[in-house]
């Protein structure tokens, strides 16, 4: 019983066929080469990378690809950096990045650092008892002086969705960037970068049942145009002298060097993938699931669900703590029952410290999971509350 | 069953009733050690005078393992020479990255070789080494101080 998908999901054998079909068929260093092979590489990168943007229903060339979630929010964290001073990305002391207390060290660490080093000054929203973001100082976080504002869409912890528009559209009244982490949304219901008037995003394929080692990072065109690049080198040059280099335009910007090609093609399977099954399918699924799940939990005698105990704006991400038991020591037992779940802090830190928590064990869902699976969890927890006698 | 290699009975009596379990009010060292994976994390305060460790001590939260060898640690450390500590410290990390294949000298290792099955199950063997690890950091901190 897999119900570690939050961690990284499980793979189609569609996902696999792909990437072995280009290294078979198609593999040559894309736009490099004057031969058919490099032509046809190039052909199943860029319909990767459309295959991504209609995903998101987004414009092709706003569509980046980068080796995880955790290498696009970096690279637009230096990116932002880099800017020289006047451009609407430069932070100087004074400034303000505002995060949340829930975010995962992948969208906290690289702003931290980020106002370390320009001297801008990092906030964050506060989480309430209930695992949701208390948005009640909104308008006080995000004041005029905040530039950007990083925040996930969905807990990775807590399963909390985090309900951006208020957020949106009070960052754009005071002319702040929003750059949403999408790891734990973006696989499991259909997101419309346009709807959600996000100005960035950034998600892993193999959390969407896609490869290892690619990611994207999307952005608005006008934005991405005006940036700087974070890595240089070969391709992501409109011209290039001993002394100096411009730079082409987005995507090839940010993709400097012969990027992950078979990766982007096994992501591209991945969504076409979701896409069969539909995204609302997927959303459904899982929703019933964790309803299920929460039902049995709460039923539970010691063991306390951490995060939103209804189904409302929650996704399939069920955290818990047993009373008595170190989480380690329930992955362990679990584990013993083949029921795979993740335990610690999940890379939420901050967030641990703010709940009063050494950890907790956490149970994520995705396509393949069942009501059978939910009860064997139910099952192996009951059996680690009897080996521990407590 | 193979979890009971990982959970012998005196690993969770040591878990429900840790020894040395509350910080000495004065010490000669002390130390902070977090592992940082699962977040498990120790202060531990020792007093060595004229080379003999007279007290252990430490405060923490983690997992059973973790609390309850660090809690045979400070019990099996205390009387002992500092030298004789050190090779007690390096005779339990030869049994953590045996896997498996060593029971442990009881002679010397006292409770501690009922840690022996962790040498099986890698994700565990640093939360069995972190009281120890403290131990050996706290116990050169003091010699050099
Ligand atoms: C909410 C969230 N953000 C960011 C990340 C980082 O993703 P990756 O490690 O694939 O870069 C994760 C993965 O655990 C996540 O859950």
């Amino acid at each position: 019983m897999y119900l570690d998908s939050g961690a990284t999901s499980q793979k189609p054998r569609q996902v696999l066929d792909a990437e072995r079909n280009f290294y078979e068929h198609s593999n040559a260093a894309v736009h490099r080469g004057a031969h058919l092979l490099a032509e046809e590489a190039s052909i199943a990168y860029e319909g990767a990378r459309q295959v991504l943007a209609d995903f998101l229903n987004a414009e092709l060339d706003e569509v980046i690809f980068t080796k995880s979630a955790t290498e696009s929010i970096n690279a637009l964290a230096y990116s932002f950096g880099n800017s020289a001073n006047g451009s609407r990305f430069a932070l100087k002391p004074g400034d303000r990045i505002v995060v949340s207390e829930i975010e995962h060290h992948a969208n906290l660490i690289p702003w931290q650092q980020l106002a370390k080093r320009t001297g801008a000054e990092l906030v964050w929203f506060s989480v309430d008892s209930e695992g949701r973001l208390d948005l009640s100082n909104l308008e006080e976080l995000i004041n005029p002086s905040t530039k950007i504002v990083a925040i996930t869409h969905q807990s990775n912890v807590l399963g909390t969705i985090v309900p951006i528009k208020d957020i949106v559209s009070r960052a754009h009244s005071v002319g702040a960037v929003v750059v949403l982490d999408a790891c734990q949304s973006a696989p499991h219901f259909a997101i419309d970068v346009k709807a959600l008037e996000i100005d960035f995003l950034a998600f892993s394929a193999h959390k969407a049942l896609g490869p290892t080692g690619i990611g994207i990072l999307w952005g608005r065109s006008e934005f991405l145009n005006s940036m700087e690049p974070f890595l240089t080198g070969g391709s992501m040059i409109e011209s290039v002298t001993m002394t100096e280099a411009k730079w082409a335009a987005s995507p090839k910007r940010f993709e400097a060097g012969v990027p992950n090609m078979a990766q982007a093609v096994g992501f591209a399977a991945a969504i076409n993938y979701l896409n069969e099954l539909g995204m609302d399918n997927v959303a459904k699924h899982e929703q019933d699931l964790t309803a299920y799940a929460l039902k049995k939990f709460l039923q539970l005698d010691k063991v306390e669900v951490i995060g939103p105990k209804n189904n409302i704006d929650r996704g399939s991400v069920i955290s818990f703590t047993i009373e008595g038991i170190h989480p380690h020591d329930v992955g362990q037992v679990l584990d013993q029952y083949g029921v795979a779940v993740r335990t610690g802090h999940h890379c939420a830190w901050p967030l641990m410290r703010k709940l009063g928590l050494v950890g907790t064990t956490r149970a994520s869902f995705y396509v393949y999971n069942d009501e059978a699976d939910v009860d064997a969890l139910i099952d192996s927890i009951l059996e680690a509350q009897k080996y521990f006698k407590v | 069953m193979e979890l009971d290699s990982l959970y012998q009975e005196v690993i969770l009596d040591h878990y429900k009733h840790p020894l040395n379990k509350k910080l000495s009010p004065t010490f000669t060292a002390q130390v902070h050690h977090v592992n940082p994976s699962c977040g498990d994390e120790i202060t531990l305060n020792v007093n060595i005078t004229d080379g003999i460790v007279t007290n252990v001590s430490w405060e923490g939260v983690g997992c059973s393992i973790s609390q309850a060898s660090t809690s045979i640690a400070s019990d099996l450390m205390t009387g002992k020479n500092l030298e004789e500590a050190l090779k007690i410290v390096e005779s339990f990390s030869d049994l953590m990255s045996s896997k498996g294949t060593m029971a442990g000298n009881e002679d010397v290792l006292e409770d501690g070789v009922a840690l022996a099955g962790v040498s099986k199950f890698p994700a565990r063997i640093k939360c069995a080494l972190l009281g120890w690890m403290a131990f050996k950091d706290a116990a050169i901190q003091s010699s050099k101080n």
